[in-house]
């Protein structure tokens, strides 16, 4: 029993009692840990709005058999604030949530990787400069080769031949001919393409991309990840397309207002985040075969 | 676990909102020690809510016939519509005594991660309200935590081909928290000071 700290995103929050609430947040050096927030409810809260959804806090916890216990929180960076404000990129944004927390099944587990992803993710999103369910769908395919699922996109996931022109789910993406299962979808070249884009942090080519490609690149992401978590993601079929008017690919100009001093460890957050922006394919290749474990700082 | 039809008390009101596994078995054993009146009080007024009151085809909140109160009073402003995520959210807002319009009751908020979409909450009916052009503005009072915010910004986009004007209750408000917690005073005044939507 003793105090501890650690900085992290909030994930889910559920009610507790009269006034309570448990919150579950993805931290940086613990993984997964569900905690109580004891009167957060209360509007006179000390907590206020630093415990909702999305928050980068920075934390103290007191650390209990059953439940930890929330003991100070200060907010690091409220994506939630910005992201709400904009239905498509908070439905995106809760997908993502969701996801991590299904990506974390025992709880305390250090994952690492999956928080850094999680938070270029939200950056990403509450920047304002990319459709945000290729973001969701960037943030899925890194997500499942952080987690050693990578889908094979380039080669024949069964044989490494070059030449794949059928996705199989259960093959590991995509497949040639002669390896091809029966009942394997026939994806347009251009939505590979994408997916490639997506996984190395190409978004050039990922925001050039044609709108009926984004929509089977999320079909097949979607369906690719759901087999793996052996779950549904819940709020998947609640995430809005952003229709096209609206996507404007200038970065909105309230960035960065009101959002505090940086968090600390800035140069791992950078770093993480970049994928999300432009860096080199080698990096999304290194992921390649890594498991959540290997993520102990 | 206790014998047949204690541990089935026990169950029923662990199903409860806010009732733990403890305060289950600590209320079902004041149960079992009460005086047989008082627990048939409990029971009638258990069966009587069941039986008698029902959700208003109107605005969703809790009534006692048809139609709520607050819908039948013809004293009441029908341009503009409240709207909360519930019944109890009503009972806060009349306490303030600053509004004198009429309610819609959506029966929660959109949570895609609970899988709770725009289609499980009463917005149909609320676009059905508004479709006679009688009602000229809207207020969102929603809670003022990520849902409830979330829920607005939707709502706020949905009505916006209609050209209403569509307010949000004023901060002051304290985010992060629940509507029904909110005193009087607060509530009041984030009633007075309640800011136009433009989405
Ligand atoms: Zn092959
Ligand atoms: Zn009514």
């Amino acid at each position: 029993m003793s105090l501890y700290r650690d900085e992290g995103v909030v994930l889910r929050t559920q009610k507790l009692g009269e006034a309570d609430r448990i919150v579950t947040i993805l931290t940086r050096r613990s993984g997964r840990v569900r905690a109580a927030a004891k009167g957060i409810r209360k509007t006179k809260s000390r907590f206020g709005a630093r415990l909702e959804p999305f928050t980068h806090v920075d934390l103290q916890l007191y650390e209990r058999r059953s439940l930890d216990l929330i003991t100070q929180a200060e907010t690091l960076r409220p994506y939630g604030e910005r992201l709400v404000f904009d239905y498509p990129r908070y439905t995106a944004g809760t997908a993502m949530l969701e996801t991590a927390e299904k990506l974390t099944p025992i709880e305390k587990e250090p994952a690492l990787r999956q928080f850094l992803l999680v938070i270029g993710g939200l950056r990403t999103l509450v920047e304002g400069g990319h459709d945000p369910r290729l973001v969701l769908d960037a943030y899925f395919l890194r997500s499942l080769a952080i987690a050693g699922y990578a889908p094979s996109l380039e080669e024949c996931a069964r044989c490494g031949e070059r030449t794949g022109r059928a996705f199989a789910i259960a093959a590991g993406g995509m497949v040639c001919g002669s390896c091809r299962p029966p009942g394997s979808a026939s994806p347009a070249e251009a939505t590979v393409g994408l997916m490639i884009a997506l996984l190395r942090g190409d978004w050039a080519r990922a925001d050039s991309s044609e709108p009926r490609h984004r929509l089977e690149c999320s079909g097949l992401v979607a369906a690719y990840l759901q087999w793996h978590l052996e779950h549904g993601i819940r709020s998947l079929k609640h995430v809005e397309r952003e229709a096209p008017s609206e996507r404007s690919g200038r970065p909105r100009d309230e960035v960065g207002r009101g959002v505090s001093e940086e968090p600390s460890a800035t140069v791992e957050f950078e770093r993480e985040a970049a994928g999300f922006g432009r860096e080199a394919p080698e990096r999304a290749a290194s992921f390649h075969g890594m498991t959540l474990n290997n993520d102990h700082e | 676990m206790y014998e047949g039809v204690v541990q089935n008390l026990i169950d029923e009101l662990g199903r409860l909102p806010g009732v733990g596994p403890k305060s289950a078995q600590r209320i079902a054993f004041h149960l079992l020690a009460a005086d047989p009146a008082d627990v048939t009080r409990l029971t009638e007024a258990l069966r009587e809510v069941k039986d008698k009151v029902r959700f208003c085809s109107v605005c969703g909140n809790v009534a006692e016939a048809e139609q709520c109160r607050i819908c039948r009073d013809a004293r009441r402003d029908t341009h503009v519509i409240c709207v909360v995520e519930e019944p109890k959210d009503v009972v806060a807002i009349e306490k303030t005594r600053e509004f004198r319009g009429r309610y819609h009751v959506l029966g929660g908020a959109i949570s895609p991660i609970e899988g709770v979409g725009p289609d499980d909450l009463r917005i149909r009916e609320l676009m059905q309200r508004l479709a006679d052009g009688e009602v000229t503005e809207l207020i969102l009072a929603t809670d003022p935590n990520l849902e409830g915010e979330a829920t607005a910004t939707y709502l706020a986009r949905l009505v916006k081909p209609m050209g209403l004007t569509v307010t949000r209750l004023a901060s002051g408000l304290p985010v992060g928290g629940d509507l029904e917690y909110a005193d009087e005073v607060t509530l009041g005044r984030a009633f007075e000071g309640r800011r136009l939507l433009d989405v």
